[in-house]
């Protein structure tokens, strides 16, 4: 059994926040707003950070990232169940700068210092 | 158990225009910058957790910030009010003072210039809070309950957990509070970008729609303006991806009860039930200004709308407080509340790992802010923090202004 835990918030949603970090392989332990017909664990495909987003299913590429049940930005590639889904593969759609950050720090890549 | 909550009674203080206050402060205001050391020496020197600082630092008025401090001295925790200026800035002491009076609130007001500087200044002023400390012993008292509380959110300094649970366990209780006759007021609306249809169709009527939208569009308007919207590179960092993922997190703090409308700073809500702060300037030749310059405009924004109480949620921990309007800081992350222990009030993460339900931690916090209403201190009134932030803005009150 996993201590490991990522939690859902609207049945709705195709993304849970993970509650502690995860590695490639390891399984998390669904809490929240989980459906009922689907299984409470899920299989990260990709080292995935505390507070950090993973998929709950396949999406794909053009499709809408769902959490607290409405629409949070949409996704600009495929996304397989159980990966890592943050700037590199999803974008707002409102705010343009936020997609060219740095996936891991979040700091602007479009600032110059020289 | 939801039922011996929300009919708790406990004793305020009654004011003129029959509100009830919480706390019986007595406010010393500065009106320029020049005179905000005397004013601070008055606090300092009369040692007492009642009396408390604020002022506008700039010479020339701005009527946004003069709206502010005349909602500060007519805010029903506060009991007396003493105003300190230089002599020669726009902000007039003695209007202020004459407000306060007309309110049967103790009043004075000084120019440092006519008094003869620092110490004279300072001995009369302390004269007058000593005075003003004896006479507020005859408040007369009332009895009053959760419908008669109006209280304010905001949330800075947020993390992954601020979405989960902080804002959750606030939104919950605002739902509570508004089945039991109370008002609360939520804010941040440029933090609710992406979700206008969402927020519009809680309206409980087309006026408040109306406003809603008004306010949603400048708020867009402001983001659009200065290429900027308001997430920052930790908020990326700590998971979260775009602002309308941030922006819901934030607006569940709002519950689910219908919006009666839209207020702006230094406004009352015009009766009970849940009500949107518009807290971000209107448009003006001064361009827009900074909208949210921290958690402090913020908290002050809210507490010029009448609340009794402000609750900060922070994820990552904060220290400050605010004057005038207890601060009651929120976290849903556990090792923040174990860490900074004596600035958090409440720890709402039991709810994100499933020993505790919504229900009972909504229903502890509701217990927690009964507390602070009956007079127990809050962490940062206890620690001594009162600040206070008074911004030059541009706001027209004749765009929606319902109190």
């Amino acid at each position: 059994m996993t201590n490991i835990k990522a939690f859902q918030i609207d049945t709705a949603d195709n993304v849970a926040t993970m509650l502690d970090e995860i590695d490639t392989g390891c399984s998390a332990l669904l809490t929240g707003n989980i459906c009922t017909d689907i299984d409470n664990t899920i299989s990260a495909i990709n080292k995935i950070p505390i507070g950090h987003k993973i998929a709950l299913k396949d999406i794909t590429a053009g499709e809408s990232i769902i959490k607290y049940g409405v629409v949070i930005g949409t996704a600009t590639k495929d996304i397989a169940k159980g990966s890592w889904v943050h700037l590199h593969n999803i974008k707002s759609v409102y705010d343009e700068r936020s997609s060219h950050l740095d996936v891991n720090t979040g700091a602007p890549k479009d600032t110059k210092y020289e | 158990m939801n039922n011996t909550i929300n009919s708790i009674k406990w004793n305020g203080y009654l004011r003129k225009d029959g509100k009830l206050g919480i706390r019986n402060r007595i406010l010393v205001i500065y009106t320029v910058k020049c005179a905000e050391f005397v004013a601070r020496e008055i606090t300092v020197k009369a040692a007492n957790k009642d009396v408390e600082l604020i002022g506008f630092d700039g010479c020339t008025d701005n009527q946004y910030a003069v709206n502010l401090l005349i909602s500060m001295i007519r805010h029903p925790n506060v009991g007396a009010v003493i105003a300190v200026g230089l002599g020669c800035e726009y902000v007039q002491p003695e209007k202020l003072a004459d407000i306060a009076a007309s309110e049967d609130k103790p009043a004075y007001w000084l120019f440092i210039q006519n008094e003869g500087g620092t110490i004279p200044a300072i001995n009369k002023g302390l004269d007058f809070v000593n005075d003003a400390l004896e006479q507020l012993k005859d408040t007369p008292r009332k009895e009053m309950g959760f419908s008669d509380l109006v209280i304010g959110a905001e949330c800075g300094g947020s993390d992954y957990t601020s979405g989960l649970a902080g804002n959750l366990v606030v939104g919950r209780f605002f739902d509570w509070l508004v089945d039991n006759g109370g008002t609360p007021i939520f804010e941040e609306i440029v933090e609710a970008i992406g979700l206008d249809k969402h927020l519009i169709s809680r309206a409980i009527d087309e006026k408040a729609r109306q406003e809603i939208q008004y306010t949603y569009d400048k708020a867009l308007d402001y983001c659009k303006s200065v290429r900027q919207y308001s997430v920052s590179p930790g908020n990326f960092a700590g998971g979260l991806s775009t602002i309308e993922e941030k922006s819901m997190g934030a607006l569940i703090k709002s519950g689910s009860r219908p919006i009666q409308g839209v207020i702006k700073v230094s406004c009352s809500p015009p009766h009970s039930g849940l009500w949107l702060l518009d807290s971000t300037p209107d448009p003006y030749w001064m361009q827009f200004g900074i909208t949210n310059p921290n958690d402090n405009e913020g908290l002050m924004d809210l507490a010029s709308t009448g609340a009794h109480i402000v609750i900060l949620v922070t994820g990552r921990g904060n220290v400050v407080g605010s004057a005038i309007a207890p601060c009651i800081k929120i976290t849903g992350n556990h090792h923040t509340y174990e860490k900074m222990n004596a600035d958090m009030d409440f720890d709402a993460s039991p709810m994100l790992t499933g020993e505790s339900s919504q229900e009972s931690v909504m229903l502890d916090l509701a217990k927690e802010i009964q507390e602070v209403a009956k007079g127990n201190p809050t962490k940062s009134e206890a620690l001594g923090h009162k600040e206070f932030f008074i911004p030059y803005k541009y706001q027209d009150k004749t765009k929606i202004c319902n109190g």
